[in-house]
């Protein structure tokens, strides 16, 4: 760390975003980034903590975040590519769409604004692109092992990267016929170009891992053939299974599930599709989302761009408190207000709402009715109240579930394999990420629940670590 | 036990070999040599007089010990032999052996038996035995019950006289030594002679000093008559008696410590096998060995010193050999005397270590200082030819105008009577003979070897990067090494800085494998024996070293030179080259691989085979001549592995050593391995001559290179900086131990080490302490194993990082940290919220280590008992009255963060600790809420800043700060940008100005100024507790017995792993060692002496949880200290950014921006205290304890946790830990009951404070008179406080009071006076005078009848002013060593200095109208000095480092000049300054002006600024740049 009192010199830069005008007219990236002599000050209030908590408790792949900062501070982005990738397989993702649990433990969360830790990390990972840094890195001798991989999420490409690295042949097997996953289809292209992704699936195929796409395991190639071809398999199939809002009138049509919205937009921006086909159009309706948390404020987003009439977003817990929540003290992930760039898009909140029944006129949804509620605190957690009276209809053109996961699709593979789900619903594995069967691991949301992209690459880095060690 | 010493063998965690002790020494003397009973009671007056000094026992009545070394009166020997029938020949004829002999009727006979058989081999007769006439009424009780019985022999010299009688007794003696110990093992310790010569004779014991006449009705006959006497009183570290411990010694009594002493005692057995003389005989193996074995330091000293001398070699010759004066580039000192010192340095190491010596032959008497000269030694001589030389003036009462001459034995110096010839003789005179008794100029300039004159190498190339990181995961290396380490050193040139303690595991109990070096501390000195400053006082150190065949002892020889002097240990790869192709007949070298098989299936074999063939080869080499080894490992490689250097290096010094054959040849360790400080430090510690590391400077290229260090410095430039950043390092690890040389540094082993099993601590550290076992030679091989097959068989690692470390800062991946996220986050929940789940939560995370093990308490388990209802042990409220926060200033903490915990500490009567920064007096008063932020414990530091009467009379106790667990031994600095206007006001300076604390005291430089210190304290407010602080390290116990014998109410053992504001890496990490094992051991100690009862034991050192608490308690401590965890529940997210004061949660911070940041509120720290108090209740309550009491020094109730199934620690083994003392069935007290007796009813002030009542009462204007002695110590004290109490700070007004005392004042005159008194003394003074003047004025005057000048007069001794922080002293004459010593305040005039004057100097005026000594304002930042500069040499003397020499011309510095040589008069009528007055306009002129830069930029910073600042406004914009 070569200056200390960087943090009292220099004030935290946001990263700015296009205006709202010009960017709501495309599906192109929000965020402008940093100059980079501004990115170097931003470095400089990073304190080289003696605890650093954004490794040791914020970040889940443990970014050595000090390092990397203090080499971006001495200029010396290469070296500082090469640290961030020590940790993290992709800094070019995590760096534009994770929630950054390093930054609100950054020390200087406690009582400042953290470091642009993120936005640092995104940075240093564009000039490795840029510079020609991120190279393939094949395995210098090959194990002759063969690794099935189920899923091209992020734990199934970390995993599959970190294997082939290792020298084993790797081949990662995906239904849809792009491989990506939950990165391609899920989240939309103003957060996430996918050209992005391109990028660093052109590295990984250099460095051996084959892709089968439009391989359905399950339907397409059984469980039972994986074993017999396969040395050890992994299954990084995420958490497919949507949470649902059962209440009547559930079954009106323009009710969607988000992936289902955001897949479609994604779709049709890539080419896949045309606009004109089987399109979930959010144009001049009035759409309310319920859910408010990321997935819902992309939906946001994207009914935005498709230009809707009104967009709403209701959400069942209470409004969190603007600034800091003594309930989750530092160095916790602080349930505060959040205002994404989708929302300064246009968008009314509401909190504290439990939505009762839909009403259609017709076939269509036309009207949502719901309830505020109130929470209590109670020994055995907080207890939701309904509050009488306080009922109220809207109008709803669409509605949009964005309520979360339950857990992995337990017919198909699961099924097949047999293997044991845990209470939660998520395939049931040990510390080594194995499943019930000998062989068979599992990474990612799959053996998790859903979660952060960036608990994904962690778990698809053990996941290979354990199979690594496993096939020795 | 040890039946004649009743020193207690080795038991539990104690080791006899760290008994410690310290004296006062005297020597009278005739200078024509006339004999007469008179020179007897004048040494006994002196005894008498120097009884402050020594120390009594448990029982009061047992002396340490007193003694007398006489010329043998040979009339009333006669007398006596004939009247037992036995005829003596001529005075000279025949020698007289005093011998103590145990009550064993057959080790009498056959001792008595051997020694007549010996004599007779040696042609001397021994006529026979005389019952030596004794009073053991006098003795206390355990020197009674301990008491040998005494006779003399009576030595026939059959026809030898002289110097040959002499020598065939010293023969004889030895022989009859070593076959008693042959024949009788250590019983024969038991048959001790004193004394047996032709010359002189001994008489000593187990005295108090006035038990000594009592004892020998002997030495009260008139008929015993001596021309010559030396005397000592001894203060020990224990209390078990022991006759033969007592000094003098056959030819010296030493006041001091030998610090290098195994490394001197090594090497003394090196040379032994070489030892020829024609002098001694043929046959010298009687001779051996000549260090007696499990003598005392002081007698190991006199062996050699008395072979020495026997080989030929005259007294004073031998002693300039033993104990050098520095001759350092700073030294004028004669071409000849310094080609004598050098032409030695290749001979013999000197003895390092404070000392005052005082020797004799019988013939010549005299005394010498070593180096430092941090012990005092005054002398006089009268007009009718007495010699008196003691260790404190007024010894001896003599009106003025008998006393021809006084003076002080200054640093390095000899002062020296030769009664033969009847003269006195000066340094000077006495090593001019020496130095030019050979032509040792000459013989140096044609034989010695130096690097420059051999041929030189092609460049060596550096390796490439692959190469280069095999070698470095090989070695250990770690991104931390290199980032936090290594770039630092080559771009700073000195090691980096920390902050915080240390919490990660010892290297027996981590996970990860360690470096072998990392299993060792480093011990230090504290207490017995002063660090020195290597900064300030760097001119006495040296790292010149020659290396070489080393040649006959006794024998002086051009050849002995024939050495490669090294002016550094440090070489750089090319120098090794350059040895390597030098081929040279006289000088052969012979490099051997220090590798071993790294593919093996058994590596611990491997290992040792390895070892094996090194060390064979090592032997060969010598065979055929080699008169240097290189052992290197450079030969590293996929198949073999490197031998850890420090293994490698002892195996090989060992073995040589064995074999008598180590003074053959020199070894150069050429390793990979040793990158840090700690490393070269051990490397020569265990035997190495030079270290070349190859693979730091290899990496140092490639990183410039590669562009991680700055490319304005050159390549070249790199590696020279790395180079002094481990020079620097090497002085500063000899200086915590208090040694100045590399020389008497090398092979001392000054380690303990933690966690290795006894086989290979005896196999290769042979003498080193490794007290709780642990990991073996199978370890240390799997540990080497592990890095190089991460070098070399990695399979898939492409990135081939080296690890992170995480040592220094934490790493998920890294080392294990105590303080890690989740301790963190628990404790501030806890605190914040009262969440005794997050407590117990917290609690847990650091009491159980069954999975990661962090500390020795870690494998702890209590031993059941019959558990109590929790409601039956007592309560919490009364529990944390135990607990105290640690000792953090305001300076290293903010002002906010320091308020907060004192006002907890208050809030639960427990006790908070200023540090060493002062206190503002507006804490004082309560404040408005009712809160308190007094700090009850006030710390008394080496910087003494801020120490007031008025501060020391607030305080509910004292704490005396001897060392700190982050940096035992070292000082610190608190730079000039972080002393703002506040910090400044509370430490009495000003802002801006640097402010550095010594590492040692200036008034501590040995036990006996421990007890005079606190003697002060107590004085300076009756009643207090005072707390003596020292660290965790081996002999921790034995100076805790001393501390305790020095009246001190508590000792505090601080852990090694302490925190700090800033302190160098290598000391955070390496220095000092848990406080499980130091508490232990003071515990243990205490309890065997039977001292526990008197002292309090309080134990700190990342205490954190009450199970910590209690393991405290049943290990020994009653109170406990808390810091790092304290700072925690205020806020401390452990940043470690402390040094760099830019704490973001302002608590380590002085910046106001980031003070605001602070959130910690007294509450926090409160529950955090109740939550750790109710812990210790549930424990108690499991363990059946209802009352604290109870627990303390418990041991039997702990035990080594179950299945401890660890690789490293499984070796482990705590028994000596648990080990319970022998209490004697009960009768001594294993905790504290009685605490100590008030020692100050005979104080000078009940008497003045009686007179001057009305003046105290009612500030009457008065003035008495009172005549003083020496032992009237700390007067004037009692009185301050007294008056100060009554008047507040302020005192009494200007010449209210007015006290003139005649006579000579004993310690600290005049320490703490407040304003208002005036204290003149006719006469002279002692040490410490005007020790933390508050605002009094002291005015000391030579005696109007003195037949010398006064401006050449010494009239004071050492560290006058120490501490200052207002007031005036007037010293009419010469002042001794380190006047004004960190004087803040003192505006003083004297007539001449010793050494280091103003040295640490941060305020106040000194004006000298006199010489000074050398190293004038080394480390002064403040203040301004004027000298009068006679010769215009001064800034030859002056150290220049900090300040710059003006004229006096401006006239307000003229003006204030005159003002104060003007208030010199008046005040004392001196004759100098009256006749500097008269010619003024001459005089003026020849003043320079000594203005330190620091100062003189806050000067004008102030001038600017004058009119906008305010009291609390920071001082200027820079002060927090950073």
């Amino acid at each position: 760390m070569a200056n200390p009192s960087g943090f009292i010199d220099y004030a935290r830069q946001e990263v700015g975003h296009r205006p709202v005008a010009e960017r709501i007219r495309d599906h192109g990236q929000v965020d402008t980034p940093l100059e980079r002599s501004a990115l170097v000050k931003q470095a400089a209030r990073c304190m080289d903590c003696g605890i650093p908590y954004c490794h040791g408790v914020g970040c889940p792949l443990a970014n050595r975040i000090p390092e990397f900062n203090d080499l971006v501070y001495r200029d010396r982005w290469r070296d500082a590519c090469e640290v961030l990738h020590s940790t993290n397989n992709f800094p070019e993702l995590t760096g534009r769409i994770c929630p950054a649990p390093c930054e609100a433990s950054c020390t200087l969360s406690i009582n400042d604004d953290p470091v642009l830790i993120e936005h640092i990390e995104l940075q240093i990972a564009e000039r490795g692109f840029e510079e020609g840094w991120i190279v393939p890195q094949p395995a210098v001798a090959r194990t002759g092992r063969k690794v099935a991989i189920v899923g091209s999420g992020p734990a199934g490409l970390a995993a599959a990267q970190q294997l082939a690295r290792c020298g084993h042949d790797v081949v990662v097997f995906e239904k849809d016929s792009r491989i990506g996953g939950l990165l391609r289809y899920g989240i939309p292209d103003f957060k996430l170009p996918k050209c992005v992704l391109d990028r660093r699936l052109a590295q990984m195929v250099r460095e051996g891992v084959e892709f089968q796409i439009d391989v359905h395991i399950g339907s397409d190639i059984s469980a039972k053939y994986l074993t017999r071809r396969f040395d050890a398999i992994c299954l990084a199939i995420g958490a497919g299974q949507p949470r649902d809002l059962p209440v009547p009138g559930r079954g009106l049509d323009n009710v969607h599930f988000a992936m289902d919205f955001l897949c479609r937009q994604n779709r049709i921006n890539s080419g896949e599709v045309s606009s004109g086909e089987d399109r979930i159009s959010a144009t001049d309706k009035v759409v309310v989302v319920i859910g408010g948390g990321d997935t819902g404020s992309d939906c946001v987003g994207t009914a935005v761009r498709q230009c809707a009439a009104e967009v709403h977003q209701l959400e069942l817990l209470p409004e969190p408190p603007e600034g800091a929540n003594p309930q989750t003290p530092w160095p916790q992930w602080p349930r505060i207000l959040r205002t994404s760039s989708s929302h300064e898009e246009g968008c009314k909140r509401r909190w504290s709402v439990m939505t009762t029944r839909l009403i259609g006129t017709g076939p269509r949804v036309s009207e949502l009715h719901a309830t505020e509620v109130r929470w209590n605190l109670e020994s055995d957690g907080p207890q939701m109240q309904q509050i009488p009276g306080s009922e109220f209809a809207m109008k709803a053109d669409m509605v949009i579930l964005a309520m979360g996961f339950e857990h992995v699709v337990h017919t198909g593979i699961v099924d097949q394999f047999g293997l044991a789900i845990d209470e939660r619903g998520n395939i049931d594995v040990d510390a080594d990420w194995q499943s019930s069967r000998e062989g068979v691991f599992a990474a990612g949301d799959s053996a998790t629940g859903a979660s952060l992209v960036v608990r994904a690459i962690d778990s698809g880095r053990r996941v290979a670590e354990s199979i690594d060690r496993w096939l020795d | 036990m040890d039946k004649a010493s009743r020193i207690p063998a080795d038991r539990g965690l104690y080791e006899a070999r760290r008994e410690h002790d310290s004296c006062g020494i005297g020597a009278v003397a005739n200078i024509n040599g006339v004999a007469s009973h008179d020179i007897l009671k004048l040494a006994n007056r002196i005894l008498l007089n120097l009884q402050h000094r020594g120390a009594a026992g448990s029982d009061e009545s047992t002396g340490d010990g007193a003694g007398m070394l006489l010329r043998i009166p040979h009339v009333f020997f006669s007398a006596e032999a004939s009247g037992a029938g036995m005829a003596l020949g001529p005075e000279g004829a025949y020698g007289v052996a005093m011998v103590f002999e145990p009550p064993d009727e057959t080790i009498r006979a056959r001792g008595e038996q051997l020694l007549a058989k010996a004599a007779a081999h040696y042609g001397i007769q021994l006529l026979g035995w005389r019952e030596v006439p004794r009073d053991n009424s006098v003795l206390g009780e355990l020197a009674r019950a301990s008491e040998p019985s005494i006779r003399q022999a009576f030595l026939d010299g059959c026809g030898l006289t002289g110097d040959e009688l002499e020598r065939r007794l010293y023969m004889a003696r030895k022989r009859a030594e070593s076959q008693l110990r042959r024949q009788l093992g250590a019983d024969a310790d038991e048959f001790y002679v004193a004394s047996m010569s032709c010359r002189t004779v001994c008489y000593k014991g187990m005295f108090l000093a006035p038990q000594l006449f009592g004892y020998y009705p002997d030495l009260a006959d008139p008929r015993m008559v001596s021309s010559l006497a030396l005397v000592h009183q001894r203060y020990s570290t224990n209390t078990f008696p022991s006759w033969r411990l007592a000094q003098p010694l056959r030819f010296v009594a030493h006041n001091g410590e030998i610090n290098s002493i195994s490394g001197n005692a090594g090497r003394m057995r090196a040379r032994q096998s070489r030892l020829e003389s024609p002098l001694l005989g043929e046959d010298l193996s009687d001779l051996l060995p000549v260090i007696t074995p499990g003598a005392s330091d002081s007698a190991q000293f006199d062996n050699v010193l008395e072979l020495l001398v026997m080989g030929g070699r005259t007294l004073p010759h031998a002693v300039m050999m033993m104990i050098p004066e520095a001759f350092g580039p700073s030294y004028h000192i004669s071409t000849d005397k310094r080609a004598f010192y050098e032409y030695h340095a290749a001979i013999m190491e000197p003895w390092d270590g404070p000392a005052a010596m005082v020797f004799t032959d019988g013939r010549l008497i005299g005394g010498t200082l070593d180096r430092n000269g941090l012990r005092p030694a005054r002398y006089l001589v009268t007009t009718d030819g007495m010699v008196v030389l003691a260790s404190e003036a007024g010894v001896i009462d003599l009106p003025p105008e008998r006393v021809r001459q006084k003076g002080r034995l200054q640093p390095g110096k000899m002062f020296l009577v030769d009664t033969s010839e009847g003269r006195a003789l000066l340094d000077n005179e006495v090593k001019a003979q020496v130095a030019r008794s050979r032509p040792y100029r000459r013989w140096l300039a044609q034989n010695r070897i130096e690097l420059q004159g051999l041929f030189a190498p092609a460049q060596a190339k550096t390796p490439d990067k692959g190469h280069l990181l095999r070698q470095m995961q090989a070695f250990g290396y770690t991104k931390e090494h290199l980032e936090r380490l290594l770039i630092p050193m080559a771009v700073n040139s000195q090691e980096p800085v920390g902050s915080m303690g240390n919490d990660e595991p010892l290297a027996v109990l981590s996970d990860r494998p360690k470096l072998l070096f990392e299993y060792f501390k480093q011990v230090f000195a504290q207490v017995t024996s002063p660090p020195i400053d290597p900064l300030r006082e760097g001119l006495v150190m040296s790292l010149m070293s020659f290396v070489g065949k080393r040649r006959n002892l006794l024998a002086e020889t051009p050849a002995h030179c024939r050495q490669l002097k090294l002016p550094h240990p440090v070489l750089a790869s090319e120098d090794v080259e350059r040895l390597r192709l030098a081929r040279r007949e006289d000088y052969k070298v012979a490099s051997i691989d220090a590798v071993f098989d790294a593919r093996g299936d058994d590596p611990e074999r491997a290992l040792r085979e390895g070892v094996d063939r090194l060390v064979d080869r090592s032997r060969q080499a010598i065979r055929q001549g080699a008169s240097l080894l290189i052992i290197s490992d450079r030969q590293v490689s996929s198949e073999s592995a490197p031998i850890p250097s420090l293994l490698a290096t002892a195996a090989v010094h060992n073995a040589l050593l064995r074999d008598g054959q180590r003074g053959e040849a020199g070894l150069l360790i050429e390793t990979g391995e040793a990158r840090e400080v700690m490393h070269f430090c051990l490397l020569c510690g265990y035997g190495a001559n030079a270290i070349s590391p190859y693979l730091a400077m290899d990496v140092l290229s490639f990183l410039h290179g590669d562009g991680q260090i700055p490319q304005e410095i050159s390549p070249a430039q790199v590696i020279d900086n790395y180079i002094t950043a481990i020079k620097k390092g090497l002085l500063k690890t000899m200086s915590k131990m208090g040694i100045s040389t590399l020389r008497s540094y090398r092979s001392a082993h000054l380690f303990e080490a933690i966690g290795l099993c006894r086989e290979v601590v005896d196999g290769y550290f042979t003498g080193t302490s490794s007290r709780i076992q642990g990991a073996g030679l199978s370890t240390i091989a799997a540990e080497v194993i592990d890095r190089h097959g991460h070098a070399w068989d990695r399979p898939h690692d492409r990135n081939q990082w080296i690890d992170f470390g995480g040592q220094y800062s934490y790493r998920l991946d890294g080392e294990n940290h105590l303080w890690n996220p989740q301790t963190v986050c628990l404790l501030q929940q806890a605190a914040r919220s009262e969440d005794q789940q997050a407590y117990d939560e917290f609690a847990r995370n650091v009491n159980d280590q069954s999975r990661k093990l962090y500390t020795l308490r870690g494998l702890f388990d209590f031993v059941g008992g019959h558990p109590i209802s929790i409601d039956q042990v007592e309560p919490a409220w009364q529990i944390v009255k135990r607990f105290y926060t640690g000792a953090m200033s305001h300076g290293s903490i903010s002002k906010e963060a320091h308020e907060t915990l004192a006002a907890a500490m208050n809030r639960l009567g427990a006790a908070s600790n200023t540090g060493e920064g002062g206190e503002d007096p507006r804490r004082y008063r309560p404040q408005s809420n009712g809160d308190s932020l007094n700090c009850a414990i006030k710390q008394v530091a080496s910087g003494r800043f801020g120490v007031t009467i008025e501060y020391l009379a607030n305080s509910r106790m004292l704490q005396i700060k001897m060392a700190q667990g982050a940096k035992p031994g070292e000082g610190g600095q608190l730079p000039g940008h972080k002393v703002t206007e506040e910090i400044a006001r509370l430490r009495h300076c000003s802002p801006g100005v640097s402010l550095i604390s010594p590492p040692p005291h200036h008034d501590i430089y040995s036990i006996e100024d421990l007890a005079q210190l606190i003697y002060d304290l107590k004085c300076a407010n009756p009643g207090v507790m005072v707390s003596v602080k020292l660290v965790a390290e081996v002999g921790v116990g034995t100076i805790a017995a001393g501390v305790a014998k020095g009246n001190a109410d508590e000792v505090l053992i601080s852990g090694h792993d302490g925190g700090t504001g800033a302190s160098p890496l290598s000391s955070i990490k390496h220095a000092g060692i848990p406080w499980e094992l130091g508490l232990a051991e003071t515990q243990q100690t205490l309890v065997m002496n039977g001292l526990r009862d008197r002292i309090l034991v309080q134990v700190d050192g990342q205490i954190k949880t009450g199970r910590d608490v209690v393991v405290g308690a049943l290990l020994g401590a009653e109170r406990f200290g808390f810091g790092t965890a304290a700072l925690v529940t205020l806020g401390c997210v452990l940043v470690r950014k402390c040094h760099h004061g830019t704490c973001p949660v302002g608590i380590a911070t002085q910046n106001p921006e980031l003070r605001k940041r602070f959130v910690g509120r007294p509450e926090h720290l409160c529950r955090y205290m109740m939550f750790v108090a109710e812990e210790v209740r549930r424990i108690m309550a499991a363990l059946g304890f209802a009352k604290f009491d109870d627990m303390v020094g418990r041991s039997d109730r702990l035990q080594v946790r179950d299945a401890v199934e660890h690789w490293k620690a499984k070796g482990v083994d705590l028994s000596a830990v648990f080990s319970k003392p022998d209490s004697d069935e009960g009768k001594k007290a294993i905790r504290c009951v009685t605490g100590q007796a008030a020692r100050h009813q005979d104080h000078l002030d009940w008497q003045i404070m009686e007179a001057v009542a009305p003046a105290i009462e009612n500030g009457r204007r008065m003035r008495i008179e009172l005549p003083i002695r020496n032992v009237h110590r700390a007067v004037g004290t009692i009185l301050s406080n007294r008056i100060v109490q009554a008047h507040g700070p302020g005192g009494l007004g200007e010449g209210a009071l007015e006290i003139a005392f005649t006579g000579t004042a004993g310690q600290s005159f005049g320490a703490f006076l407040c304003p208002g008194v005036t204290l003149r003394l006719v006469g002279d003074a002692n040490d410490y005078l005007g020790k933390g003047l508050s605002g009094g004025r002291i005015v000391v005057q030579t005696p109007s009848g003195s037949p010398f000048a006064a401006h050449e007069n010494i009239i004071a001794g050492n560290t006058l002013l120490y501490g200052a922080t207002g007031g005036e002293a007037f010293v009419n004459g010469v002042a001794g060593e380190r006047f004004a010593v960190r004087n803040s305040g003192a505006m003083a005039v004297v007539e001449g200095v010793g050494d280091h004057g103003c040295e640490y100097m941060t305020g106040g005026a000194v004006v000298v109208i006199g010489q000074t000594g050398r190293n004038f304002a080394a480390g002064m930042s403040g203040g301004i000095s004027y000298v009068l500069d006679e010769h215009q040499l001064f800034d030859t003397l002056c150290n220049l480092d900090m300040v710059d020499l003006e004229n006096v011309h401006q006239a307000d510095d003229v003006d204030f000049l005159h003002r104060m040589i003007a208030a010199h008069v008046r005040w004392t009528g001196s004759s100098q300054a009256e006749r500097i007055l008269q010619r003024w306009r001459d005089m003026v002129g020849r003043f320079v002006k000594v203005m330190p830069i620091d100062y003189r930029r806050v000067l004008e910073r102030m001038r600017d600024n004058e009119f906008r600042l305010t009291d609390y406004a920071p001082a200027t914009e820079e002060v927090f740049s950073g």
